[in-house]
This record gives C-alpha cells, structure tokens and sequence, in this order.
C-alpha cells in the first residue's frame, strides 16, 4: 500500500514534469505529425481505400525507434547530471518504487500520445466497417511496443548522466532487437542459417509480437513475450543503479 | 541519536574512507572537518543510504542504514552538497512533493509545507520555479525538504558553503535553534562555523578519522595552546634572544613589536614572560596567554592528506 503510493507520488512528479517543459509538446507534435505523415502520404492510407489500419500500425516501430529514446533518455540521466538522484534516493522509499514510478509515468505519457492518433479512427470509420478488434489489438500492441522500448531506454538512462549517449544507445539496442525478427531481414538471414536459429533469434525481437497484435490477436504469448522485455529491462536498471551505489 | 561504526568506502584500490567511526546524541550538533577530498561527502552519503559502505554502517535510532534503509532514511533529514533541485518546479510543488513522499496527506501535508516555507523563510519564492533561485534561497528550499519530517538525525553537507554573511548567519541561527530535538552532523571547512555552532568536532583527513573532540579539546592540540603572545612599544634586536632563555620557553616567533613564545611547560610560561618584562622594565602594551587556533589544528592534522580527486 505504502509501496503503491510511492510509485504515484514518483510518478505524477515524472509525468507533470513532462508538461512542464516544452519536451512534451513537442514531442506529441512531432509524433502526430510523422505518424500521419507515414500512414497517409508513404503508405497511401486513402488510396487503398480499405478500412484498414494495417498501414497506420506498420510504422509504429520505426517512429517509436525514433522518439521513445527521446522521452526515456532524461528519466535517470538528468537525476544524475543535477544530483536530485540523492535527493530521491535518500527519501524513505526503495529503488524499486523510483523505478517503477518513473516508468510508468513515461509510459502513460507514451500512452497519451498514442491516444491522440485517434482520429485515425474516424477515417477508417468514413472509409468502411473497420474490425473493431483489429484495431484494439493494434493498439494494445502498440502501447505495449511503447512500453518495451522504453524500458530499453530506462535501463540506457540509468547508465549514464549523457542524455545524448542514451539516446544513442536506447536506438540502437532497439534498433538490433526489432529488425532481428523483421522480415526482409530475417529472409536474407534464412538464406544461409537454419530455420531454428532464425526462429530463435527471431523470437527475442520486438516484431513478430507486433506483427501477431496488429492482426487483433491477443495471444498471451505475445504479452508475456513484451512484460517479460520489460521487467528484464527494469531489473537490469536496478542493478545498474545499485552498482553506482556500491560503486 | 547516531553511530557510525568502522564505515569504509573504497573504489578499486583507493581507500575514500576508512574505517570511520563516531557517535553523536541527541542535541549535539557536530562540526565534520576535512579538506576538500577529505571523504566528508562520501561519509555522509553513505550515512543517508545514498552509497552502500563498503563495510561497517550507520544506525539511526537502532535502525541500521545498510539493513533496514527505510526505517533508517525515515528519521534522517539530508541537506546534499550544493543543494540539487528540480529546476522546473516551484517551491511549494517540490515541497509538497516532498511531504508526500515522507508519507503525509491532506491537511497535514498543506501544513507542512506552509510549516517549511515560513521555518525557512521562503514566502517570497513560494511560486517561483527552483531553477530561478539565487543559491540562498536553493539552500533553504533544500532545508525546508530536509527538516520537514522533524528528524532524529539531521545531515548538512555545507550548508553554508557559497552564501554571503548575512544568510551564513541567518543559516547558523535555524541550526542552533533545531538543535535541541535532534542530532545534527554538519560538515564545513570554514573552522569558524565550528565555534559559531558546533558542540563538537570531528576531523577527517585522506578517508580517516584523526580527531574527535569538544572545540576547545581540538585547540589544546594545537602547538600555539598555551603560548604566550607579548607586544611591546620599545622591541630591541635582543627581547627575542632574552626570552628564548627563559626555562619554561620553547622557541619565540617575532612579528614586528609582537613576540611569541611557545612553551615548554606552560603552567610557569606566563608568569616567567610577565616577570622578566617587569624586570627588563620593558614597555607592555599587551600579554596574554593564547589559547590555540583550530585552523591550526586543522593544518597540522591534515597536511598531507588532500587527495581532492576522490569523492
């Protein structure tokens, strides 16, 4: 109970703090404007006429490659450049609750700009029938897409007080585990490898489990598949903050 | 009531700290000395749970800081060196947040922070956002955060480190005021602080503990204690050679018309001084017994100990 509030308490402070900058902003423009720009104008969303978001949900894992890094990278980097990391730390509240509070609130933050996409949904609603549960699929996928990313950029910001350097690192650990199953790839890899070992490595990526949601199939797999990235993910910050501790 | 029991920090092969230990009770407020490196900031840190001790501990009360941190970080207040603060929130929004954090709600957290900005006099910057603040005000927002529990234990890393006199004054005043409820650690290397303020102190030199005691015990350590400090209107080229012969003197140190002779024995110095001034029938214009200067202290049981590359 005690430990619950404390991860809210952590987490409002996280997510106003998103508001309070201009960060925020610009970062739910941005993302409006590259998601809508991608769906409408790359992939044709009104040409093909179909009442389908199949080409809206396509390019999630790109943009969020982008942008995710960019609203993780503060979460522990800046705690750690300023010094309230031993403000926080030293409050009577476990590494854990700042944690936990700290991700969530950027997750919710993620959320909210995931959210703002709905208009989307009156298009597809003016284009056609749309399949009510593709389309709540493609977004559970996707904020839970979100989530694993950013846990990967939790654990980079943890690493160091550069946000830069998270940034860069968060893109690029994302980056290897979401093309490790995306198909051009896995196809140029299945020409040599065997089919076990492009499965398996295939299995760690982000996008197969993505793929599987976008087509409205909640298969419990895929969300173990994505809470198990992220809990991994956030362990592995514990550990890396203990260590500076220890250090 | 706190004690530090055998506390070491160390990276690597380098020793920051080295088996420290001290105690204080409640109502003491104890001066933490050192140069710059010394280890004082790591001690601290590792005192309010911020670093984990590479061995010993720090108990709070009975609560041990390495076994149950936040029973322990309950009764702490912490004022970390150079104050860090959230830049974009404003006083009342860190310090509400803060309440909440020390598990207060409603009402009492509305009367806490209230509590906060008038204890710390931060009516003027109630709405303005952290990162605007001038360093004084930084100072007392963070101390505001740091007493707003009523702790036990009181830990101040500076506190008034970079500040003008008046709110040095105005600082050392609210610490003397708290004293009484609590135990209080302040570090400094400002040595008049420690007579300003502290009812005892500790110095620490290259991570280890190298004195402990009341201020006037610290100055008994110094070579000038118990010296003898004569200014004369008529100083000849042979006072000093004169008073260098004298049994119970040491060796003389002249400056101008002031002489200073450092005692052999001290219980006779001062009447043998006066005695052979009357007789020499020398112009006094002042003779006195000096009683030690920290910063004196301070330099012999430090010298050499500055290592300002470690924490």
């Amino acid at each position: 109970m005690e430990g619950l509030h404390n991860i809210v308490v952590i987490g409002k402070r996280e997510l106003k703090s998103y508001f309070e900058s201009p960060v925020a902003y610009v970062f739910m423009v941005v993302f409006l404007l590259l998601v809508g720009f991608l769906t409408f104008f790359v992939s044709g969303f009104y040409e093909a006429r179909q009442a389908d978001l199949r080409p809206f949900f396509f390019w999630h894992p790109w943009v969020y490659l982008l942008l995710v890094p960019a609203a993780s990278m503060r979460l522990w980097a800046e705690e750690r450049r300023t010094g309230t990391i031993e403000l926080l730390l030293t409050m009577p509240i476990t590494m854990v609750q700042s944690i936990l509070g700290k991700f969530f609130a950027a997750w919710i933050f993620l959320i909210m700009a995931l959210a703002l996409t709905f208009p989307i949904i009156i298009s597809t609603v003016h284009l056609g029938t749309p399949d009510a549960g593709a389309i709540a699929g493609g977004y559970i996928g996707s904020a839970l897409l979100a989530g694993t990313y950013l846990a990967v950029g939790t654990l980079t910001s943890a690493m160091t007080r550069n946000q830069v350097i998270s940034f860069v690192l968060a893109l690029v650990f994302c980056f290897v585990l979401l093309i490790a199953g995306w198909q051009p790839f896995t196809s140029i890899f299945a020409m040599w490898a065997p089919e076990w070992l492009v499965s398996g490595i295939a299995a760690f990526s982000f996008m197969p489990h993505f793929e599987s949601l976008q087509r409205g199939v909640i298969d419990l797999r895929d969300i173990v598949y994505y809470a198990s990235v992220m809990i991994f993910m956030l362990a592995a910050t514990h550990i890396v903050l203990d260590g500076r501790k220890g250090g | 009531m706190l004690e530090v029991k055998n506390i070491s920090k160390s990276y690597g092969p380098i020793d920051a700290v080295k088996d420290v230990s001290f105690s204080a009770d409640q109502g003491e407020i104890l001066g933490f000395l050192g140069p710059n490196g010394a280890g004082k900031s790591t001690t601290m840190r590792m005192i309010t749970g911020f670093l984990t001790p590479s061995a010993g501990t720090a108990i709070v009360n009975g609560h041990d800081i390495t076994v149950a941190p936040v029973a322990a970080k309950k009764l702490i207040g912490y004022l970390p060196e150079n104050a860090p603060l959230y830049a974009e929130m404003t006083t009342t929004t860190f310090l509400r947040f803060v309440a909440e954090l020390r598990g207060y709600s409603g009402r009492v957290r509305d009367q806490k922070v209230e509590e906060g900005i008038s204890r710390c006099q931060l009516e003027s910057v109630r709405r303005q956002p952290l990162g605007t603040l001038s360093k004084g005000f930084k100072q007392r927002v963070c101390m505001a955060q740091a007493i707003m529990h009523d702790p036990k234990v009181l830990i101040m890393d500076e506190p008034t480190d970079g500040l003008d006199p008046n709110q040095k004054h105005v600082v050392r005043n609210m610490i003397r005021d708290m004293a009484a409820s609590m135990t209080i650690v302040v570090s400094t290397h400002i040595l008049e602080e420690v007579d300003a303020i502290c009812t005892r102190a500790i110095i620490i030199s290259a991570g280890q503990l190298v004195a402990n005691g009341t201020p006037d015990e610290l100055r008994r350590k110094s070579s000038l204690h118990g010296a003898v400090e004569l200014t004369l209107s008529d100083a000849s080229s042979d006072t000093a050679d004169s008073l260098r012969a004298l049994p119970s003197a040491d060796r003389v140190e002249t400056e101008r018309s002031r002489y200073i002779v450092y005692p052999g024995n001290q219980e006779t110095l001062y009447s043998e001084v006066s005695a052979m001034a009357r007789d020499k029938e020398w112009k006094v214009t002042g003779l006195r017994t000096l009683d030690g200067r920290l910063d004196d202290v301070f330099k012999q049981l430090t010298v050499g100990g500055d290592f300002s590359n470690v924490g």
